[in-house]
């Protein structure tokens, strides 16, 4: 009896269900045109254009050093500067990198061609150069080019040495200026925090910093591999040379041990043992100063080997047989190659280290491939939430959320509380649910389409997509 | 028990996947989990002796089956202890693969029920075979840090670095791990060859009886003792250290396997299958 009773209803209660569904679809229907006429109509009625983003700069690529000099801004210029372009009414945002490889402005600006024309003139006058003079070296790139350059920049795929560290905190240094003067914005403080996280990522997922590029930082690299650790190493500098003596402070940078000094002339030996906190030897004492030393750096303009292979074989013994280093910077060589063939000894001139270098710098432009496809995924994110500070995707993104909340909560209660609803009862609720939505939203709506925003539109666009998880980042 | 031995098995292999695609990815993760692969294979391959051990109540090396297993575990045990001591991780890629094999020819090797022996019940027996196999697994690891020295040194010496130059740590480091492998060898060995002699002593009333293997094992000590003097006295180093720990291995491997089979011996026993 029980299980008629049962049987019999069901085909009334499924009738039911199915009205319901229909009412509910009925209403999204409508409710998805209301939005798309809602959209077209915004599209008509608000022209409410975007700031532009604009990047003008020249590089060590497009200009040589000496107009690099003169465009080159200081702190205190940089200063003036920002000061000036945050006074004009054509420039919203502006950060300013100054580095002695590369000025570069970048503006936020409601018309970039105008911004560029302002940055351009000031450049002139505060620095006294025609445009004409600067005019061929300089590279504007707007949206996602600039973009997509900065952010190359911050990874150091646009610097003369692919990978080095040194750019990312330069860029740092001009945005906090910018933050310290109030000349960046929601744009450029996105696009800078974004860039800051690109470069990171590249960084860490690419390995464009991982191997030396210099010759001396290539000695490094190769001391490593031999001793592991070049504390307390003890350096043997011979003769004196800009590259040589370079190797000798990056040397006591990682914490080498005592530095001796030779030269011919005793009174030079001296002095750089001097500016080494280190010992001067005499020339002749070379040999046995191979017993107590690790690394040696020669750098001499003998025409003749000064280190042989015999003089090295007889100390091994004494030294038992740990390994020596030698790294010889001379032209002609101060070492004798032979010596590279004795156990435990290794011998590099300028040209295996030239090698070295060329081969990391292979390396590192392998890594640059994979920087570039980061970069690019970084852009087209960038651009997605650059596009959604229009008014529109705004709007709409808003009305999707606050829908989607209320029928996701209404389908849940009406399967679950208010199953036994007559269909008219639950059309009217629904209809409820849709008339509360269309008011909640109906003040930020105008707020945001009408004059409510004083000042910039972006800055409301923004703290409304983040007071509502707009974005899914 | 066969399943353990699969999943040992296939817990070593996992073990050497993770490590090799660490060695050509050069993500740390990867040998981390290849670390924990392997010890977790080393717990199911105590478990495999600890159940032989407490089913015969004498340590498992009756046939050549169990012996290799018990090559495989201590050499397995020795690396995860080295591997804590002094972080060489590249040294899975050496030692997973090695234990794998091991474990794959021992599942292979007919599993004799054990001819339970009273003289393999001493406590001296046991102490005397667990320390020979665990300095002979030292020994092991300074063979294969020995390898990787000479990869490493080939290529800051040819000048060609290519492509184990950055992912094989510094020269300092491989030579003073082998050295240390060498020492705790040697220090284990000679406490295993003593335990031999007054056992030996003790059943047959004569410490030394030329026997094929104590005459090889009297070498191999030998061949250990002559390199770590040189060492000492000399400064016998790098390279020399390296190929001479590989050369040293093989000895070793000769006396371990080639001696019994050869020759056999009072030792032929741990070998038959």
């Amino acid at each position: 009896m029980v299980n008629q009773a049962v049987c019999s209803k069901m085909p009334q209660q499924k009738h039911e269900i199915l009205r319901a569904v229909n009412i509910q679809q009925m209403i999204l229907q409508k409710k998805s045109e209301s939005m798309k006429s809602d959209t077209e109509t915004f599209k008509f009625k608000f022209n409410n254009r975007l700031q532009d983003i604009v990047l003008l700069g020249l590089n060590h690529k497009t200009a040589d050093v000496e107009l690099r000099e003169c465009i080159g801004f200081s702190k205190d210029e940089a200063d003036a500067a920002l000061q000036r372009f945050q006074e004009s009414p054509l420039i919203s945002e502006i950060i300013l990198l100054s580095t002695c490889n590369r000025v570069e402005i970048l503006i936020a600006a409601p018309d970039s061609s105008q911004a560029v024309e302002t940055a351009k003139k000031y450049i002139s006058e505060s620095k006294n150069i025609p445009v004409s003079e600067f005019e061929d070296a300089l590279y504007v790139y707007t949206g996602d080019d600039a973009v997509r350059h900065i952010f190359k920049v911050a990874s150091s795929l646009d610097s003369m040495v692919v990978g080095e560290p040194q750019i990312l905190g330069q860029l740092k240094d001009a945005y906090q200026t910018a933050t310290a003067k109030k000349t960046s914005g929601v744009i450029l403080n996105r696009l800078l925090h974004k860039t800051f996280f690109v470069a990171k990522r590249v960084r860490t997922e690419t390995g464009i910093g991982d191997h030396a590029v210099s010759i001396s930082y290539a000695a490094i690299e190769l001391g490593r591999k031999i001793f592991g650790t070049l504390e307390g190493k003890k350096v043997l500098l011979i003769g004196a040379g800009e590259m040589a003596e370079l190797a000798v402070e990056h040397l006591i940078r990682h914490r080498s041990g005592k530095i001796f000094v030779a030269n011919r002339t005793f009174e030079r030996g001296l002095e750089l043992a001097s500016q080494f906190q280190g010992t001067a030897i005499r020339f002749e004492e070379i040999t046995d100063s191979l017993c107590e030393v690790d690394i040696i750096i020669s750098s001499t303009g003998a025409q003749d080997f000064v280190i042989k292979r015999e003089q090295v074989k007889k100390i091994m013994r004494l030294r038992k047989n740990r390994p020596l280093f030698f790294i010889d910077i001379a032209v002609p060589r101060d070492i004798d190659p032979e010596i590279n063939q004795l156990s435990n000894i290794y011998v590099y001139d300028i040209d295996d280290l030239k090698d070295v270098i060329d081969e990391n710098i292979e390396d590192r432009n392998r890594e640059a491939v994979k920087a570039e496809r980061i970069i690019e995924e970084a852009v087209i994110r960038f651009r997605q939430w650059y596009e959604s500070l229009n008014v529109v995707p705004t709007i709409k993104a808003l009305r999707q959320k606050i829908w989607g909340i209320a029928e996701a909560e209404m389908k849940k209660t009406m399967n679950q509380s208010l199953n036994h609803l007559a269909p008219d009862d639950s059309q009217a609720v629904w209809r409820m649910v849709n008339a509360m939505v269309n008011k909640v939203l109906h003040d930020p709506t105008i707020f945001l389409k009408n004059d409510g925003c004083h000042g910039s539109k972006s800055v409301y666009l923004d703290a409304a997509r983040k007071l509502f998880k707009l974005d899914e980042e | 028990m066969e399943t353990l031995i699969i999943f040992t098995i296939l817990l070593y292999i996992l073990s050497t996947i993770s490590y090799f695609a660490y060695l050509f990815i050069q993500k740390d993760n990867l040998y981390r989990i290849g670390f924990y692969i392997l010890t977790a294979g080393f717990v199911t391959h105590s478990i495999l002796i600890g159940t032989a051990f407490m089913n015969t109540g004498s340590i498992p090396v009756h046939n050549l089956h169990q012996t290799l297993s018990m090559v495989g575990w201590v050499l397995t045990g020795s690396f995860i202890v080295f591997h804590l001591r002094f972080n060489l991780r590249i040294l899975g890629i050496y030692t997973a693969p090695m234990a794998s094999c091991i474990m794959i020819v021992s599942s292979r090797l007919p599993i004799e029920p054990a001819q339970i022996n009273n003289t393999f019940k001493s406590f001296w027996v046991i102490f005397h075979v667990i320390i020979i196999f665990l300095g002979e697994a030292a020994f092991a690891l300074a063979c294969g840090v020995g390898i990787l020295y000479l990869f490493q040194e080939n290529a800051i010496k040819t000048k060609k670095r290519g492509f184990f130059f950055k992912r094989l740590p510094s020269l300092d480091m491989l030579d003073n791990t082998g050295y240390a492998c060498i020492v705790t060898g040697f220090t284990l060995v000679t406490m295993g060859l003593i335990t031999g002699f007054l056992y030996a002593n003790a059943i047959w009333g004569r410490f030394w009886s030329w026997d094929p293997k104590e005459i090889w094992s009297g070498i191999s000590w030998l061949f250990y003792a002559a390199l770590l003097h040189a060492r000492l006295a000399s400064g016998w180093r790098g390279k020399k250290s390296a190929i001479m720990s590989i050369i040293g291995f093989f000895v070793l491997l000769f006396t371990f396997l080639g001696v019994n089979l050869l020759f056999k011996g009072h030792h032929g026993e741990f070998t038959q299958w």
